[in-house]
């Protein structure tokens, strides 16, 4: 069994940053879409350090989060996108600063 | 004397061994690309002949070089890119269409492995570029990259009849993803492995072929990859009627060329892929009665494979030439009403039969 | 140089030239294909680290179908590109990039703090990450959280589809486009 030439904080720091610009597009976009897109982001994020600490750890568990984590991202996709198209068909717009009639 | 000999046993095993996946790749990249061209002229012939015309028979004997002949118009005609498209996407979408057709290949075995002495040392011989244990979920993976090509296409060539192509193109492929992959459940749960090689093997006596244990899931398979590929009945991505050329209206000389390439090899990876998952892939039943030697039988296998492709190739151009096009409504209506409770109704029957039986 | 870690250094470039277009193009159809781009620069990294049932999942779900909805959605709603806000909002962007570097660093330093250095070795060859592996604790351990997500997995297409064919928001879409006929 050979060892990767590559260490794992590497894999830790590029997760951390494609965290990063995820939260990055949530903060700072206000098309409802890209948003949701940002999310899936971080989302990916987080899976690549449950694939490298699975690894690390020789533990099967990291590779079953990572597939419970795309359970729920389809889940979210699903509804998600069905209720931008149902805010779309009433105001016609996905820009979220439009969308505000609860906030106050 | 001696010296020759020894240089000539090195680089033969080189050949052989080193350089035979290279080889492979190089040779069924080449085929695929020949047997588009071939299949191009089988069509057009075909369709003639359905429709009781005579076809295209002036370049060469019978026809032959026609598509040599087209595809020479397809280099020396101006390449135009008109001025509203977006430039880089434009130019993207084509390759983007053509790789998932050409890579779905890699999987699909079209002969058994071989073991045979050469030069005092067995040399094992895999008739496949890729031998993955998960090389049924990189099909439905790649299978469904296919779509990229088209959507970008579209999007791209900002032309309303383009957009409507890509629109419809997405919401085609992902419904008979569904019922592809459901079809393509039931037949892992009977052979109990990813492998494609192990599942051509389970297949190993005529009655035991999946057409005959899975008639329901071959007919939804069918079906779902006719969608995929977008071939008629189910080509409404480009249906030239209602929306001039679909996807590719915006593009002319290689790059359309591209396009149809795309088609014509995701229509060859379809046909592979259903003689492999459901006609027994390389079996040829009753061959290890005959005692032949093993190269002779090895070629019979893999001429097998060959003709079981080339059937359904040429069942694909038959069912274009002969049934009308599906309205969209009436395609989603099958994909979500009838095939995937069917799907599913196959799946559930298929464990059970595993499970007691 | 390692074909390993070249290999690395592509996919990590990728992967994050992707994440900036999605967060810095305009254009949400852009936005999506560069989101394309780093789930499979992000299936590469999987199969470095031997993940190759995760990686391929992750194409076919990602790339496959979420990301084909996507483009679906967009394509369909016809969504504007859209515009930079000028003046003090504008400059937000600059706030928002010390924002992202501080995050950045703050989650790499703060959180994986204790995994750093040489000494955390990967290895090249395991058994952990293939089908045979997750299928059976899939299929025992966790069959509860199997079952679980397959039920959410249901209760999201019922919501989808409630959403989609809901009278009320058909109606009120109704109403609004006949007022807008009146108005013309």
């Amino acid at each position: 069994m050979g060892t990767l030439s590559i260490p794992l904080h590497y894999f830790l720091i590029l997760a951390a940053v494609l965290f990063g610009l995820g939260v990055i597009g949530v903060i700072t976009r206000r098309n409802a879409i890209v948003i949701f897109m940002s999310i899936e982001l971080m989302l990916n994020a987080v899976n690549l350090t449950f694939v490298a600490f699975s690894n690390y750890l020789n533990n099967v568990e990291g590779h079953i989060f990572v597939f419970m984590v795309m359970v729920v991202a389809a889940a979210e996709v699903a509804v998600g996108l069905a209720i931008i198209v149902a805010i779309f068909r009433l105001r016609e717009t996905v820009h979220v600063d439009d969308i505000r009639l609860l906030k106050w | 004397m001696e010296f020759l000999l020894s240089i000539i046993e090195s680089v033969t095993m080189f050949l052989l061994v080193d350089l035979s996946p290279y080889l492979k790749v190089f040779l069924i990249t080449n085929f695929l690309m020949v047997m588009v061209m071939v299949l191009t002229l089988l069509e057009r012939r075909i369709s003639a002949w359905i429709q009781d015309r005579h076809g295209p028979n002036r370049v060469g004997p019978g026809g032959i070089l026609q598509p040599i002949a087209d595809g020479i118009k397809h280099f020396i005609k101006e390449d135009i890119i008109p001025g509203h498209v977006d430039r880089f996407l434009y130019i993207l979408a084509p390759m983007v269409a053509m790789i998932p057709a050409l890579v779905t290949f890699a999987v699909i075995p079209f002969g058994d492995q071989m073991t045979i002495p050469i030069y005092d040392e067995l040399v094992t011989f895999k008739f496949q570029i890729a031998d993955l244990n998960v090389g049924i979920l990189y099909i439905v993976g790649v299978a469904s990259l296919g779509v990229y090509g088209l959507i970008v296409g579209g999007f791209a060539s900002n032309n309303k009849y383009s957009m409507l192509g890509g629109l419809r193109s997405s919401a085609q492929m992902i419904s008979y993803e569904l019922p592809m992959g459901l079809a393509i459940v039931a037949v892992v749960l009977l052979a109990g492995s990813l492998r494609l090689n192990d599942i051509v093997v389970d297949q190993s006596s005529f009655l035991h072929w999946n057409v005959f244990r899975q008639p329901l899931g071959f007919i939804l398979f069918v079906v779902a990859v006719f969608a995929e590929t977008n071939r008629l009945p189910f080509d409404l991505p480009e249906a030239e009627q209602e929306l001039v050329g679909g996807y590719h209206t915006e593009y002319s000389s290689m790059k359309f060329s591209a396009f149809m390439i795309a088609e014509y090899t995701h229509m060859i990876t379809a046909a592979a892929l259903i003689s492999t998952l459901y006609l027994g892939g390389w079996q040829v039943p009753g061959l290890a009665s005959l005692g032949l030697p093993i190269v002779a039988e090895q070629l019979l296998q893999i001429l097998a494979f060959a003709a079981k492709t080339g059937f359904f190739l040429l069942v694909f151009i038959w069912v274009r030439w002969t049934l009308p096009r599906f309205r969209y409504d009436q395609l989603m209506n099958i994909g979500w009403r009838k095939m995937l409770p069917l799907g599913l109704l196959n799946i559930i029957v298929t464990a059970a039969f595993v499970a007691f039986v | 140089m390692a074909i390993e870690e070249i290999l690395f250094w592509f996919f990590a470039v990728a992967a994050v030239a992707g994440g900036l277009g999605v967060v810095l193009h305009p254009n949400p159809i852009k936005s999506a294909l560069f989101l394309v781009m780093t789930f499979f620069a992000l299936a590469g990294e999987y199969i470095l680290l031997m993940g190759h049932f995760v990686a391929i999942v992750h194409i076919a779900v990602y790339a496959g179908a979420i990301m084909v909805l996507f483009l679906f959605v967009i394509m369909l709603l016809n969504v504007p590109e859209e515009t930079r806000q000028g003046g003090v909002w504008g400059a937000m962007r600059y706030v928002a990039l010390g924002l992202f570097v501080f995050l950045s660093f703050q989650l790499s330093y703060f959180g994986f703090q204790d995994f750093f250095g040489d000494k955390q070795q990967l290895v090249k060859e395991t058994e952990i990450g293939t089908v045979e592996s997750i299928g059976m604790s899939l299929f025992s351990e966790y069959v509860l959280p199997f079952e679980i997500a397959s039920i959410l997995l249901i209760t999201a297409m019922v919501g989808a589809i409630y959403l989609s064919k809901s009278k009320l928001i058909i109606e009120e879409s109704k109403k609004k486009k006949a007022v807008e006929k009146e108005d013309h």
